[in-house]
């Protein structure tokens, strides 16, 4: 029923079904939006889970804790890529410092970035490995020496009463950080969650939702990167950390999983205008992303294994085998999840009548390459990181030398 | 080999120095005030005196497209099929089943003879435009200041402060703002602020042939909008959200979202 | 002078060196961005609320390319006063001439387009059954085709060439409806009263409506003179007190649903 010469002249519109707004033929926030939520969640996952180990005593997980702290300043570099890129205008970026309004919750992102990076994680790693960058400072050699030197910022004293000062200031600011770790990946749920004008995006539910897909990833990531990086380190894993992650994976997931159930089931027996065009859209649209990747993969089939591999009785190899595999699951759930937030919002008119595409593309901007290079890029800092302030220092009382090149 | 480096290091180091700072310089300077044609102090115009709006009659409108048409050539606005100001929309209610609704390039070229085997019970031409809120969402939401309410009720775009989030886009219930191809900021209708100002109407006001749309203040006691608003039955699109629309629809079917 | 002892920088023996550090390096940040701030917040951010307030004054620069019915008079009075006592009355100049603003600026050098070839027309008048019922339209394939409008209607004065004998001048679409319903051989006028007012001015004199059951009754009544095909009711029991063409449609009654 279109008419063919407008067709013409942009083929795209035959894959639109029903009627969108003009204006709503260009999607907005692609791939990269994306990445965003997804980099941030890991953040506040790693960063909770190593605040566990801090704050609630959860001795067990002592030998992922610096781990995941390095993961989560790691992918912490990384996030503001994705948004500066995005932007129309880059160069102006700067403008959220100088004239934020109050009232729009993106304003806060520079502040609250700003904060968790200096205030919280930057100071949590600093007083952590202070001690052991005393003594890198004091026993390297060349460039390291100058690194490590400029590292401790001239506090060099590692005496007993100092070190327990350190201590206290590292449990107060785990403290401030948890809510701090919230604040940063609740408020990308609140700038979804308070758009009224979007049916699929506003809801209540929506920053509790994306932290606990936060947390899910968190801890999967800090499975994964503590499994590979012991299997090149040719370590030995240790069994009750990894079952104690399993565990903390496993009840994420289930509230996780409640929350996007309860929403789901609120939405069906509420049944506003909206539910047509949001049904059509879920059968049509993101059938694969959201009942196959992000329900069945995601979350059904790693609830289901990790509960089998955790608390059936298994030889520890398939146990690892099945734990490492779920994570991966996990990570492609969660991706799924933040596609079918960002996207998945924007497939359907406003009008609630018509349904569009996204043309996912390969190069350019928002393409997968894009997203690809800014997954890959945090592993690569993290090597660095790794390089630079070893976070298996601890391992039995054993003191490794980094083998920095100089 | 010290002392060299060490001299390279510096021009290095001062050369980024004045790199910087250039560029500060720039964009401090680019901020200061140009030759303008307008000016507010210069000019009679008090903001503080006006609160526009607009009526939209959907019995009157013909569907010739001449007011999208004159927006995208008074504006400046790209002439591909996705960037509209304002647009005009088809709606053919049949006896049973689904309303279908299309805006084939806005209507800017007509609309093409509709083809289908149903039972039309009605069918009309619904104009869409900015609705020029009075409490905007998208105003809400923009994290630097650049899209404001003006103080005569205009939701207006700041083109050199927008940094191009698309936060704006999003919020808008409405579909009335794109992003600019070109300049990669937000951009929706004006009102045509640069012609109210003047006393000029707004161009797709204008050009309407059969005075479909109706351009005034909301608050002025003796105007064609009080008119307007008074003798017919006026709805605003989306009243739920409460975003106190100011484009008065008279005329309009429940179909119309 | 005692030198520095950079070492061992107590300034209060007890405050640990971490915080003078932390200290020192956030007290630095935090300057550098007050200062930023103050440097790079333009002046006229804040004026009139949290925007920029030269914003006003750049956007109010646009350049006006419509210049408004209002300025074509001042040269072209003649066509405007046979415009305005014409049908096309409420059509603006620019609506058929496009932007004419360059054109007042200089006449000589700009021209504004002459619209005259059929499809300009068609815009408007072209058939097309979601206009308002009561407009003009042609259907352009049997309407004198390949002929230029222009040779028959004058667009400053467009009187018809011959005085409308056919309501589905303006009023197609009922026209069409009932060419294929069991009322085709009833003409308009069989059952609306039409004046030669209405011909000429519509909206003040509207054609009639029958009032009474019993005109319809004049064919379906039970006991009616008409041909035996037609389907008879009882007047006293069908439909209670409403109006026939309160619940049929009289342009095609009794249509497949």
């Amino acid at each position: 029923m279109l008419d063919i010469g407008v067709t013409n002249m942009i083929p795209e519109f035959q894959h639109i079904t029903g009627y969108i707004y003009p204006n709503e033929f260009e999607l907005h926030w692609g791939t990269l939006i994306v990445v965003y939520p997804y980099i941030t969640g890991l953040v506040a996952g790693a960063f909770i889970l190593a605040s566990l180990e801090r704050v609630f005593n959860v001795k067990v997980l002592q030998p992922v804790y610096r781990l995941s702290l390095l993961a989560a300043l790691a992918f912490l570099l990384v996030a503001p890529l994705p948004l500066i890129i995005h932007l129309g205008r880059p160069e102006r970026a700067f403008e959220m410092f100088l004239t934020p309004s109050t009232k729009s919750a993106m304003a806060m992102f520079g502040f609250v970035y700003a904060w968790y990076l200096m205030v919280v994680l930057l100071l949590e790693i600093w007083f952590d490995y202070r001690k052991e960058i005393v003594i890198w400072s004091q026993e390297k050699e060349g460039l390291s020496k100058y690194i490590y030197k400029i590292l401790t910022l001239g506090a060099t004293d590692i005496s007993e009463p100092s070190l327990n000062f350190d201590a206290k200031i590292g449990k107060v600011i785990t403290i401030i950080g948890i809510p701090s770790a919230f604040l940063l990946h609740g408020y990308v749920g609140f700038i979804f969650g308070a758009v009224k004008a979007n049916p699929w995006w506003s809801s209540v539910l929506m920053p509790i939702v994306f932290l606990f897909s936060a947390m899910v990833s968190g801890i999967a990531l800090v499975f994964l990167i503590y499994m590979v990086t012991s299997m090149f380190r040719r370590k030995e894993m240790d069994m009750d950390c990894l079952n104690k992650l399993a565990e903390l994976l496993l009840y994420a997931m289930i509230i996780d999983f409640s929350l996007e159930l309860l929403d789901f089931t609120h939405r069906l027996y509420e049944s506003e205008e909206s539910i047509k065009i949001l049904a059509e859209l879920i059968y049509s649209r993101l059938f694969i992303s959201l009942i196959v990747s992000q329900i069945i993969i995601g979350s059904l089939v790693p609830m289901i294994s990790i509960t089998w591999a955790r608390f059936f009785k298994l030889p520890d190899e398939m146990r690892r085998m099945v734990y490492f595999i779920t994570a991966i699951l996990v990570q492609v759930g969660i991706f799924s999840t933040r596609w079918n937030v960002v996207i998945g919002g924007q497939l359907f008119s406003k009008s609630l009548r018509g349904l569009t595409v996204y043309k996912l593309q390969l190069l350019g901007i928002e393409g997968l390459l894009m997203a690809a290079f800014l997954l890959i890029l945090p592993l690569v800092i993290l090597y660095i990181l790794c390089k630079v302030l070893p976070p298996w220092v601890e391992n039995e009382g054993e003191f490794q030398t980094s083998e920095i090149e100089t | 080999m010290k002392k060299n480096s060490f001299q390279l290091y510096r021009r290095d180091f001062l050369k980024s120095c004045y790199k910087a700072l250039s560029f500060a310089g720039i964009f401090y300077l680019s901020f200061q005030p140009e030759k303008l044609l307008f000016s507010r102090e210069n000019s009679q115009y008090d903001p503080t005196k006006h609160w526009y709006g607009m009526g939209i009659d959907i019995h009157k409108c013909i569907g010739c497209g001449r007011c999208a048409d004159a927006c995208k050539k008074e504006n400046d606005v790209p002439r591909e099929p996705i960037y509209f100001r304002t647009w005009i929309e088809r709606y053919v209610v049949p006896i049973e089943g689904e309303t279908y609704v299309d805006s084939p390039n806005g209507g800017i070229d007509g609309f093409p003879e509709f083809k289908g085997d149903i039972d039309i019970l009605k069918t009309y031409f619904v104009p869409k435009i900015c609705n020029q809120c009075a409490k905007p969402p998208c105003v809400q939401v923009c994290p630097v200041g650049a899209t404001f309410l003006s103080q005569d009720g205009v939701v207006l775009v700041d083109e050199k402060w927008c940094i191009g989030c698309r936060y704006c886009i999003q919020a808008c219930p409405y579909g009335a703002r794109y992003l600019h191809p070109v300049k990669k900021v937000a951009d929706k209708c004006t009102f045509c602020y640069h012609r109210i100002v003047k006393g000029l109407l707004p161009a797709c006001v204008e050009v309407c042939p059969t005075q479909a749309r109706i351009f005034g203040e909301v608050g002025l006691q003796s105007s064609p909008l009080r008119r307007f608003v008074r003798f017919n039955d006026i709805i605003v699109t989306k009243q739920y959200l409460n975003t106190e629309p100011k484009v008065y629809y008279a005329g309009a079917d429940m179909e119309v979202r | 002078m005692k030198s520095f002892d950079w070492k061992n920088i107590k300034l209060n023996p007890k405050i640990p060196r971490q915080i003078i550090s932390l200290a020192i390096i956030f007290a630095i940040a935090i300057a550098a961005f007050v200062i930023g701030r103050m440097l790079f917040v333009p002046r006229s951010f804040g004026k009139y609320g949290h925007y920029r307030g030269n914003a006003l004054d750049e956007i109010a620069s646009q350049k006006i390319n419509y210049a408004g019915y209002q300025v074509c008079t001042n040269c072209h009075s003649n066509i405007y006063n046979s415009l305005t006592k014409s049908n096309h009355k409420g059509v603006s100049c620019e609506t058929c001439h496009g932007p004419a603003a360059k054109h007042t600026g200089s006449p000589g050098e700009y021209k504004p387009i002459v619209p005259r070839e059929r499809e300009h027309c068609q815009l408007c008048h072209a058939f097309n059954p979601s206009r308002p019922t009561g407009f003009p339209q042609i259907i352009a394939e049997t309407h004198n085709p390949g002929k230029a409008c222009m040779a028959c209607h004058e667009p400053h004065n467009p009187l018809v060439p011959q005085v409308i004998s056919e309501c589905s001048a303006c009023h197609r679409t009922i026209a069409n409806q009932k060419r294929v319903s069991h009322h085709a051989s009833l003409s308009c006028e069989q059952c609306h009263k039409v004046t030669e007012k209405h011909l000429t001015n519509p909206k003040l004199e509207k054609a009639g409506k029958p009032v009474e059951r019993a005109f319809c009754g004049q064919c379906h009544a039970k006991d009616a003179d008409s041909l035996k095909e037609i389907r008879r009711i009882d007047l006293s029991t069908h439909g209670g007190r409403y109006l026939c063409w309160e619940c049929h449609y009289p342009h095609y009654p009794e249509a497949k649903r």
